[in-house]
């Protein structure tokens, strides 16, 4: 579904390969990302995304495969001459240049003239919303600050591609919500295809049109955010993205497309072919599923269709707008954790007191 | 915070190593012809004898183009080093960059008759190129101490930023490294310069027949006569030895604010 | 992209492309040369002519002639003494620059010490054999001033100092007044005292005539010349310690003479042995101190060195001698590091505490008195020669096992 995208390809990565002497750090990546797609790498450090992103930026030399941008193999192009801009971790402001000439540092060779240069720098730093910070010394600079500066002079090249490596990482946590939201906006903005590099599963799924979460130099899965989230295909990429619970299950057989399971301390269930991304081979399985999707059931409510199960709540955690509970089910050896949303009139209950909670099926992924 | 023990023993310390240097000018200014106490009254004699003495000026002229030469040399054979070392890593890059270290360690004396000995095996006769040859050597240590401080200060991200937005690698050492460098690089050629300037030992074994200034001071020491006026030279070069240090340093704390970072600490 | 270009683009070959100049420079004015004097100590002067015989006789007679052992002995033993000075004296002064001194003040300390360091090394040398002479300041000093005008001018040393530790706020009000009643006390002192009394007599009557020419005034000028040498490397290592290690020391109830001895010290050792042997090596081949202070008794192998090349017109005995100086201080460094890794081994293998400690250091006196023996009665047994190499040779080979066996102990040695 969306695992291929329906823009036009700018970068098609094809079985790329890379070796650090006996260290195998990309184990054959092939993707496409599309004509003005934001698109995440996402993945723990080690997993092979930064050494990804460079090898697209040609700071790399990759092994084996083919990296094409534009429909142009890269092999041998140097990174000054691919139409790739890279947003570098550290930022890499030249500390020695003013705002302005760190900017306007890529047209060097631009056959315009000086009056051109200034407003076309000019025109990138109003739109970073830097306007007046023009002659400032780059070392006086704030992070989100220079954060900015460092996308102004990616961008004021117009590549086909702007490569962002961990971006935000340096940023505490307020500031890096306002820059999310910012980078979205500009990207829409100015319909370059964004290729970010992060390890930060929240900041992945917020921004990206698709993301590739990276394992050990491979993708292990390749989706839009909700997709990914909804439907890992793995247990691996389910536990990386997200909290979920794993709970012990049998297969019992298929029928009309329909695969029916028993799991443990809920009851039998039945899952459509979509949810059992591994397939379903009857026997001892798991199966995976949302805090979030799991609600409990207050004096008088009831589940939809009697899917309900009791325990008893071994943790509370309040949150301010959440609270997560775990919640020993009777009959199991280890708790599952249900979030709820706090309201008023709804109460927060106490560590060992009784609890329902209802399920449903439709919210379960079923790992082999 | 209350000053204690280790303080006050600090600053005897410090008095301790200035007191040779305290001493020069009180015997340069000192009328009498003898090197000791009681002074004998002011004179200005032995500064004025410097400037009629002709050997004096061919010895600093000579010692003057060996530093010169040999800080040069150093600083370009130090940049290819530093940066080698702190850029890349490479098989057997511990032993090699101990190797080219080892002069900082090795005895001086080791080093000058090693030199003199091949010279002399080769049948040539040692000289000014010998000794900036020698002066090279034991200077490229410290200039790969000072530049490596300059490069390892230096985000690499920096040049690849310069290369991602189109700028060639040489282009790129033009327009970011260098600058960045630079004042490294001033320190690295002003300390060179003055270690070459007060190397004794090479210079010694291998000058031949044209001394440099700290031969033609060691000749002078023989001659209990002319010592108020060695005196006096020496005031002289710890003058200048003192100048040239206050600007290296002055350059490598430039570098440091240029890049951004807080000062902590002196060469080395 | 070819084979080869993909090769040259690895870091390996950027890295190695970028340091050959500098390398094959070293490779071939410090490598060749030393290979070249290693070649001609196996060779021997005849008259004008070298003989290009492969031989030791220049060896055995280096390690005969009583003159050459007494020479290449001393120079260890002064080296050694130096190296114990410089490294204990310039401790207290790097802690205090590290720990107490504020940290943007810092580099401006480091800066007043290396200063001295800067100036020319021949006239700081000669300037001692003046401070250190017979009618030297210190001589002349005590000689003619009386002892209660050098304790005034002490103690208005000390109180000017603390006018200053005080003026940039490190000092008390109370402490200035104390060393300023003090100075006032002994002013009065000098003024009341009865003439040709004790106080009223110099220090001493004759001046002291062991200040200068020999192995004191050598290693008083070799300390002083490679003061910053062994602070440098001390206050680098100390400014690593993460101060909250200290803290947590404290905080888990030591004192703060244990916090030292037991966290800052260890953690510091790195730099105390970068410190003795960026100090030990140079001045074993020390040669403008000896010759201007030395005097005869303060004579080193560089002296010697020297004489064979330029005056005895002995070039394979000097190659010898500066060969042997090279693998005798080669093999005491090894021995004093493989010990020092061994004996804290041993130490803590035995329980450490004082009953570890006591093991260890009488094993390392029974080994420093076996080496003793060795070398005054192994001469006679075996003819020098045969019994000196015997010597190195085999605390060597013990040396290289240690250092093979035991891992890098809690010091980083």
């Amino acid at each position: 579904m969306s695992q291929t995208s329906t823009r036009t390809p700018i970068v098609t990565l094809t079985g790329v390969q890379k070796y650090y002497g006996d260290y195998h750090a990309l184990r054959g990546i092939t993707a496409n990302i599309g004509q003005g797609e934001f698109f995440s790498l996402l993945g723990p450090s080690g997993c092979g995304k930064t050494t990804l992103l460079r090898a697209i930026a040609g700071f790399e030399d990759i092994s084996e495969g083919q990296i094409l941008l534009d429909g142009k193999d890269m092999e041998g192009v140097a990174p000054n001459r691919r139409p790739t801009n890279m947003v570098f971790q550290s930022y890499a402001i030249f500390p020695h240049m003013s705002v302005a000439e760190n900017v306007g540092f890529g047209l060097r060779k631009s056959s315009m003239s000086v009056a051109e240069k200034r407003a076309v720098v000019g025109q990138a730093l109003e739109m970073v919303g830097l306007g007046k910070f023009g002659a400032r010394a780059a070392h006086a600079l704030s992070g989100g600050q220079r954060q900015r500066v460092a996308l102004a002079r990616a961008l004021i090249l117009k590549p086909k591609v702007l490569l962002l490596d961990e971006p935000l990482s340096a940023l505490d946590k307020k500031m890096r919500e306002v820059m999310q939201v910012e980078l979205i906006k500009l990207q829409r903005e100015v319909g370059i295809t964004f290729i970010l590099v992060t390890h930060d599963q929240e900041e992945a799924l917020v921004m990206s049109d698709r993301i590739a979460v990276m394992f050990e130099g491979e993708i292990a899965q390749l989706d839009d955010p909700e997709t990914l989230y909804r439907r890992p295909k793995s247990r691996r990429v389910a536990e990386f993205i997200g909290m979920m619970n794993f709970l012990p299950a049998r297969v019992l057989g298929e029928a009309g497309g329909r695969v029916g399971v028993e799991v443990q301390g809920l009851g039998p269930a039945e899952l459509e072919a979509a949810q059992c991304p591994s397939g379903a081979t009857p026997g001892a399985a798991e199966i995976g599923v949302r805090p979030e999707s799991l609600t409990l059931l207050y004096d008088g409510q009831t589940a939809e269709g009697g899917r309900e199960a009791s325990g008893t709540v071994r943790e509370v955690v309040y949150y301010g707008d959440m609270t997560y509970y775990d919640i020993l089910l009777d009959g199991t050896p280890a708790p599952v954790r249900v979030s709820m949303r706090n309201m008023p009139g709804r109460r927060v209950l106490e560590f060992g007191a009784r609890a329902r909670l209802a399920w449903d099926p439709r919210a379960m992924v079923l790992f082999g | 915070m209350r000053v204690n023990a280790l303080a006050v023993f600090t600053v005897l310390y410090l008095l301790v190593l200035y007191a040779p240097i305290v001493l020069l000018p009180m015997f340069a200014f000192n009328a009498g012809t003898v090197i000791a106490f009681p002074l004998q009254g002011f004179t200005l004699e032995w500064f004025a004898a410097l400037l009629n003495t002709p050997a004096l000026h061919e010895a600093t002229l000579n010692s003057l183009i060996i530093a010169i030469l040999t800080a040069v040399f150093s600083t370009i054979l130090g940049l290819f080093a530093a940066r080698a070392a702190t850029r890349y890593g490479f098989p057997g890059k511990a032993g090699i960059v101990g190797f080219i270290m080892l002069p900082l360690v090795l005895p001086e004396v080791i080093v000058a008759i090693s030199l003199l000995i091949v010279l002399m095996q080769l049948g040539l006769t040692s000289g000014t190129w010998s000794i900036i040859a020698g002066h090279t050597l034991i200077c490229t240590p410290f200039a790969i101490a000072i530049l490596q401080g300059s490069f390892s200060n230096m985000d690499k991200s920096l040049e690849e930023a310069a290369i991602d937005l189109g700028e060639t690698p040489w282009s790129t050492f033009r327009l970011i490294t260098l600058p960045l460098v630079s004042p490294g690089i001033i320190a690295s050629l002003l300390i060179c310069f003055t270690i070459s300037l007060d190397e004794f030992i090479i210079a010694f074994f291998l000058s031949g027949n044209e001394p440099t200034l700290p031969v033609y001071l060691w000749g002078q020491l023989r001659f209990p006569a002319r010592l108020p006026v060695v005196m006096a030279l020496g005031t002289i070069l710890v003058l200048l030895s003192v100048a040239l240090l206050i600007v290296a340093e002055t350059f490598r704390r430039r570098g440091l604010k240029r890049v951004g970072l807080k000062d902590t600490g002196g060469f080395l | 992209m070819s084979t080869y270009t993909k090769l040259m683009r690895t870091d390996a070959a950027k890295g190695l492309t970028l340091v050959s100049p500098t390398f094959l420079y070293a490779l071939l004015l410090l490598a060749a040369p030393l290979a070249a004097i290693v070649l001609l100590s196996f060779w021997t002067q005849q008259f004008l002519t070298i003989q290009r015989d492969f031989t030791l006789a220049n060896y055995t007679e280096a390690l005969t002639d009583p003159l050459y052992r007494e020479l290449m002995l001393r120079s260890l033993r002064i080296s050694g003494l130096v190296t114990l000075v410089t490294v204990t004296l310039a401790f207290p002064v790097a802690y205090y620059i590290s720990f107490h001194v504020r940290p943007e003040r810092k580099s401006l300390w480091l800066f007043l010490i290396t200063i001295p360091f800067w100036t020319s090394y021949l006239i700081r040398v000669f300037l001692w054999r003046v401070i250190l002479a017979y009618d030297g300041p210190i001589n002349s000093g005590l000689t003619l001033v009386p002892v209660i005008a050098i304790i005034t001018l002490i103690l208005a040393a000390i109180a000017l100092s603390a006018l200053v530790f005080w003026a940039v706020g490190q000092l008390s009000l109370r402490a200035l007044l104390a060393a300023c009643a003090l100075t006032a006390l002994a002013a009065l002192i000098w003024l009341v005292a009865p003439e040709g009394g004790l106080l009223r007599g110099p220090v001493i009557a004759e001046p002291l005539g062991w200040l200068l020419y020999n192995a004191n005034s050598v290693v008083i000028t070799l300390a002083h010349a490679f003061a910053p040498f062994a602070i440098l490397p001390i206050f680098v290592t100390l400014e690593k310690i993460d101060r909250a290690l200290l803290e947590a020391a404290r905080d888990l109830g030591e004192s703060y003479a244990m916090t030292f001895l037991r966290v800052t010290l260890p953690l510091a050792m790195p730099g105390v042995l970068a410190a003795v042997l960026i100090v030990f090596i140079p001045t074993v081949g020390d040669y403008v101190t000896p010759r201007l202070v030395g005097g005869s008794g303060g004579t080193m192998i560089a002296t010697m060195i020297y004489a064979q090349i330029f005056d005895l017109n002995d070039r394979p005995m000097g190659a010898t001698l500066a060969v042997l100086a090279m693998l005798l201080v080669a093999a005491v460094l090894l021995w004093g590091i493989s010990r020092a890794r061994f004996w804290l081994w041993l130490a803590d293998r035995m329980g450490g505490g004082a009953k570890g400690a006591g093991i260890a250091a009488a094993l390392a006196v029974a080994e420093i008195a076996l080496i003793r023996a060795a070398f005054l009665h192994g001469p006679a047994m075996m003819g020098p020669a045969t019994a000196s190499i015997a010597l190195v040779l085999a605390a060597s080979v013990v040396s290289v096992a240690i250092l093979l066996r035991l891992p890098k102990g809690r010091w980083g040695i």
